[in-house]
């Protein structure tokens, strides 16, 4: 555990240089500017409650309260040199994961309001203590890789499946007939992105040696379907048109297009 | 390259039968392999290391290392699968802690001390002290005074090698294998049922059936690779597939059952009988009659038998261990079980006083009508309202599900085949749970057709291989035989060659009894096979203590540093699977062999030269004399004159008797089945290690694994446990025995499948099994003296058992019911798993599973570190409200495989009475914030 004592006196380290800073009175600024600049943190992961990633990175103090919060050190505060994201909470999956304490003490600890509990709807038997419902946060998204997947070739693997928190829901197992055996199921593990809190504890317990599944922001792992489409097979889908907004089409004139007719000929 | 004369052949074979049963032809083997001989790796056949599945594995090898395994495409179980654990099996010989030399607790001249620290020493140091330790066990105690803890993972040569260096050297019956703990119970079912070992069915009959039910099995964690295989028979045809899961706790093979049945532990033997009950009572006519009455016959047996627990006046318990253990004697008839046992007049609140403990295997004939009078309590409404495991399920629709239960058994054209594991063999009452199973399958003639039949599944590799068809158990002998009867006795003497009267008759100490010896002085040497006891067995503290703290000294033989080697005193550095020769045998009786593929690492040395290599420390005159056993008059005789006769002189060594023979030496090495491989027993292996003897290790000379299998077999043959010769095994995937006139046996017991069957000549069955075939006749209340015996030649017996509480419930002080098992990561006690990176990183700890409501019951929280407290120890885990298992509430679930989590100690360590198999499935536990 001397490892850990190390880690530990670093950690404090940076997060007395990273809160000097931000009594300087310049923190806020200073990051906020640099944020929109560069997108390095556009794939890291932040704790549960976090606003999104410009908000996020704007909002952040750098204190590292979060950070001393949890319990399992799942969180840690990014190095100077890592440009806009220096000094912000994330995490590494891989390492270690977000364990979801029911409790959240992450967010609590977060003097700025960038780690909101607002953000996460809260936990009905907790209504009254204002806990919000880990199980609802969103860190992110579990992508598979099937080619690298064992389940997908057939092995009795869904150690992911087992890993997660939500298992049965946020990832399901979908079975089908081998064909090429002819007598063992495929169990194939599949995300379901509306349930995924992006934990992580998939990516952390897959057993090829890089992980076939693992956590990606939201808002890199979503793609999204333009609302003029309706599912026709699924009537929870009319629901998009509700988020429909008013926009102003854009519109040319036509006999401009017509009156550009001798560009047809613009070979000759 | 085309496909070899010999391939197209057994393709053709494969084709056949894969026709026959309607599957499918996996592609690979319709395709020729590719040749990779060139990449400088060599591929060759062998089996996976963990499960009792026994998938077959290809293992490719190059410049002496295990490179990578697959799933052998030709093997008919895993057609190329494996599981998580299978994944693995080319990393588990290269932890970063392999044992690498033998280890010593010693002073500091180097001596051997109780107190001393784990230190290298020589082969030849380490085996000075164990040939000295023996001796002084040997000259206090006699052949008792030493005991060998042995191994479902034994392969089949190690298992042979031991129990005859044990039974017919040493003379000791006091070797018991660690399956003592997974399949007893499962054995006696079978004895005491079809007077043989071992399933009926196999496999196939899981593509052949049209309902899965799961008892206490949970398949999809434990059995991955068949859990496949019911999953792709339930998706072939999903609304005519059933598939029911009956758990006391929601595991993962809920998610592909049609009804998850959820029952109080224990009250699955008041459900079995609820079935009978529907059978006999409300659908009579599904009753196979002329089946019965022509191949069975109603018994029944004693209940005042106890639970296997030591009695409480014994000095080592505490006064908290006291208050389960009185009920070894006698114990207050419940209000359950006033209806259950009315029968032989017991009322709420009697005293039963456990009369028959040392008689609880007896059992004798009872008319039908009796039988079906036994089993009237067990109404719809008596069983649901004792079974519902789940308070928040409500009483009508558990009813529902039971009923739905019932009628999928009885419904005339349906298959139903039941597999359990270790919630029905691991239980106070898990023979008679295991006969129950049968009773049901027989009443309905659904037993030994294809897709029919009751299944028991096993755990270990070669649980049945060795443990069972070696008989590497302190009552057994090869093939069924047992050492308290003088018959076997005699053939096991003549095929040892050893001089008759040299076995010894009186049962050996089974693994519970060995640890309750040792702690009682009665044992002082111990060693460990294969297997880690001191973290695998239940009660543990008491056994810890006692390696640490009293006079005996334990050797381990193991891969890894675990438990029990922490606690020895020295600890052997042994060859893993594919560094040696060997042989598995799997739970539908496929024996599987495969052939050394590297030489072991460091000093490593095969488990099977460990054993024979102390035979030489040993003379005749040494070991055959008169010798004392307790409790038996007369003790053994003295034999040396009759050795004498045969040609033995009292200066040979067991070795030149038991293993160096002439028959041995005439399997010579090298031996072309082995061209190309190495043999470390047979010619060492080129690392010069500087043996047991102090010289360097060139070898015995001669084919020494052949030569066991060759012997062994002997035993088995004509007598329905036929194997194919060595070489056989080879060059085919695996066969089922009993191998006749070189094919496999499919169903047994079946006349269409079974040659033994057949040879009865009694029509479509036969249930030809010798043992307890001829027992007296009785009522319900107890056998009838004036009666004479009956013969039930060709019989399977139907038995009655009813439904008792276990020793220990939970109460007051101690809440809940505490349940252990496997996760499907790690095998068994994680020695090897653990050490693979990347199952430790997906299961790195055992986890306290329990249901959200108890955990705020008990001031606690999904994460939190918790005290799990028994009468007779406690451990600290996590708490784990979501996951792989959905406890209801009342009932936790910790696995065993995390020596962090040492949840044996917790454990009680009562068994079954007959099967001495203990129930690690139910105590009493308390649980609080650490």
């Amino acid at each position: 555990m001397a490892d850990k004592g190390v880690k530990n006196g670093r950690r404090k380290a940076l997060k007395l240089m990273f809160r000097d800073i931000g009594l300087a009175g310049l923190g806020g600024i200073v990051w906020g500017a640099t944020a929109t600049k560069l997108k390095a943190s556009e794939l890291t992961l932040r704790p549960p409650g976090a606003l999104l990633e410009e908000d996020f990175l704007k909002a952040c103090i750098r204190c590292g309260n979060c950070v001393e919060a949890c319990p399992y050190d799942t969180l840690k505060l990014a190095d100077i040199d890592d440009h806009a994201s220096a000094g912000s909470p994330f995490f590494i999956p891989r390492t270690t994961p977000c364990y979801m304490c029911p409790d959240v003490p992450c967010i609590p600890a977060c003097p700025s309001g960038a780690l909101d509990a607002a953000t996460i709807p809260k936990e009905e038997s907790h209504e009254k203590k204002a806990i919000p419902d880990v199980e609802k946060a969103r860190m992110g998204i579990a992508v598979i890789d099937q080619e690298s997947c064992l389940a997908y070739w057939g092995i009795q693997c869904d150690a992911c499946y087992r890993a997660c928190p939500l298992m049965g829901e946020a990832i399901t197992l979908e079975m089908k007939r081998n064909e090429r055996t002819g007598k063992h199921a495929l169990l194939e593990p599949v995300v379901h992105r509306d349930v995924c809190t992006g934990c992580g504890m998939c990516e952390h317990a897959c057993v090829t040696e890089k992980a076939a599944i693992f956590v990606l922001p939201r808002a890199v792992a979503t793609g999204m379907v333009g609302k003029h489409y309706i599912k026709g097979w699924e009537r929870e889908d009319e629901r998009r048109l509700k988020e429909l907004k008013d926009k102003k089409e854009k519109t040319s004139k036509p006999e401009d297009i017509l009156n550009n007719w001798e560009s047809l000929f613009g070979d000759d | 390259m085309g496909i070899k004369r010999r391939d197209f052949i057994k393709t053709s074979a494969i084709a056949a039968a894969a026709s026959s049963i309607g599957m499918a032809l996996p592609k690979e083997l319709q395709a020729a392999p590719p040749d990779t001989s060139e990449g400088g790796w060599r591929w060759d056949k062998a089996v996976c290391r963990f499960c009792g599945t026994g998938c077959g594995i290809m293992v490719a090898t190059k410049k002496d290392k295990i490179v990578a395994v697959k799933g052998d495409p030709a093997a008919p179980v895993n057609r190329g699968l494996n599981c998580i654990k299978g994944y693995f099996n080319a990393k588990i010989m290269y932890g970063a802690d392999r044992l690498k030399q033998p280890l010593m607790r010693v002073d500091e001249n180097g001596n051997f001390s109780k107190n001393g620290k784990f230190k290298p020493v020589s082969w030849k140091k380490a085996y000075d002290e164990i040939e000295k330790q023996m001796r002084r066990s040997l000259n206090e105690l006699g052949p008792t005074g030493i005991a060998v803890f042995g191994s479902g993972q034994y392969t089949v040569q190690e298992g042979y090698a031991m129990a005859k260096l044990m039974k017919a050297g040493f003379r000791s019956n006091n070797i018991d294998p660690n399956a003592r703990h997974c399949m007893a119970s499962a054995v006696v079912g079978f004895i005491q049922t079809y007077g043989i070992d071992e399933p009926a069915g196999n496999y196939d009959d899981i593509e052949l059936t049209d309902t899965v039910v799961t008892w206490g099995a949970n398949m999809a964690e434990m059995h991955p690779v068949l859990w496949s295989r019911v999953t792709d028979r339930k998706l072939s045809n999903p609304k005519r597939v059933k598939i029911i899961n009956l758990s006391t706790y929601t595991n993962r093979c809920s998610d592909l059952a049609d009804v998850e049945i959820i029952f109080k532990p224990h009250t699955d033997l008041a459900i079995w009988n609820y079935i009978a009950r529907e059978i006999v009572y409300n659908s009579p006519d599904a009753i196979d009659k002329a089946f019965i009455d022509k191949y069975t016959a109603f018994v029944t047996g004693h209940v005042d038998t106890g639970y296997g627990m030591r009695t409480p006046d014994h000095p080592g318990f505490t006064d908290k261990e006291r208050e389960t253990v009185k009920r070894e004697v006698s114990k207050k008839i419940s209000e359950r079980e006033a209806v259950t046992l009315n029968y032989l007049g017991y009322k709420e609140g009697d005293t039963l006083e456990m009369k028959h403990r040392a008689a609880a295997n007896a059992h004798w004939v009872i008319a039908f009508e009796e039988f079906k009078k036994a089993l009237e309590p067990y109404t719809l409404d008596y069983v649901a309202r004792l079974a519902k495991g789940n308070d928040e399920e409500d009483l009508a629709s558990f009813k529902v599900k039971l009923k739905l239960l019932s009628s999928l058994y009885i419904e005339k054209n349906r298959k139903v085949v039941s597999f359990w594991t270790m919630g029905m063999n691991q239980h106070t009452r898990g023979v008679w749970v295991n006969e129950q199973a049968y009773m049901v399958h027989l009443l309905l003639g659904k037993q030994a057709k294809p897709g029919n039949g009751a299944f028991s599944l096993t755990g270990q590799p070669s649980a049945c291989g060795t443990a069972r068809e070696v008989g590497t158990f302190a009552h057994r002998l090869p093939a069924d035989m047992v050492v308290a009867n003088p018959k076997h006795r005699e053939v096991s003497e003549k095929l040892w060659k050893i001089p008759k009267g040299t076995l010894n008759p009186k049962v050996g100490s089974h693994i519970m009894k060995i640890f309750r010896d040792l702690e009682d002085g009665k044992i002082k040497f111990a060693w460990v096979n294969v297997c880690n006891p001191f973290m695998c067995t239940a009660n543990a503290k008491h056994w810890l203590k006692t390696a640490r703290t009293m006079d005996n000294f334990i050797v381990v033989s193991d891969s890894y540093p675990g438990v029990s080697a922490k606690v020895a005193d020295l600890v052997l550095p042994v060859a893993m699977i594919y560094e040696k020769w060997g042989a598995y045998g799997n739970a539908e009786r496929r024996t599987q062999h495969w052939k050394q593929q590297v030489v072991p690492v460091g000093d490593a040395m095969p488990d099977l030269w460990q054993y024979v290599e102390i035979s030489k420390r040993f003379k005749l005159k040494d070991v055959w004399g008169a010798k004392n056993i307790p409790g038996l008059e007369g003790g053994l005789p003295d034999v040396l004159d009759d050795a004498k006769k045969m040609g033995y002189d009292p200066e040979d060594t067991l070795f030149d008797v038991l293993f160096a023979n002439e028959e041995a030496k005439s399997y010579q090495w090298p031996d072309p089945i082995g061209e190309g491989f190495h043999n470390t027993e047979a010619e060492g292996d080129g690392r010069k290690i500087i043996g047991a003897d102090g010289k360097e290790w060139n070898g015995y000379g001669f084919f020494i694994q052949k030569y066991l299998w060759e012997e062994y077999r002997k035993f088995g043959e004509g007598k329905a446990h036929d194997y194919a010769d060595f070489d056989t095994y080879h060059k085919v995937r695996g066969l089922k025995w009993p191998v006749v006139d070189g094919k496999e046996t499919q169903w047994r017991f079946n006349s269409k499948y079974d040659p033994y069957a057949r040879k009865e000549g009694i029509g479509e069955f036969a249930f030809y099994g010798k043992a307890l075939k001829t027992i007296p006749q009785g009522t319900l209340k107890g056998p009838d003296s004036t009666k004479g015996k009956v013969d039930l030649k060709n019989k399977a017996k139907i038995f009655f058992r009813p439904y008792m509480d276990p020793p220990e419930m939970p109460d007051d002080n101690y809440p809940l019911w505490l349940c252990t098992g496997r996760v499907l990561e790690h095998w068994h006690s994680g020695t090897m798993t653990m050490r693979v990176p990347e199952l430790y990183r997906a299961v790195p700890e055992a986890l306290c599973y329990m249901h959200p409501e108890d955990a705020s019951k008990f001031g606690t929280q999904q994460g939190d570190l918790i005290w799990v407290e028994s009468r007779r120890g406690k451990v600290k885990a996590h708490v784990e409200t979501r996951g792989r298992n959905r406890p209801p509430k009342g009932l936790i679930y910790v696995p065993w495989f995390d020596e962090k989590v040492l949840i044996n100690k917790v454990c009680l360590d009562a068994t079954d009475p007959q099967s001495k198999q203990t129930d690690f499935k139910k105590c009493a536990v308390k649980i609080y914030k650490a």
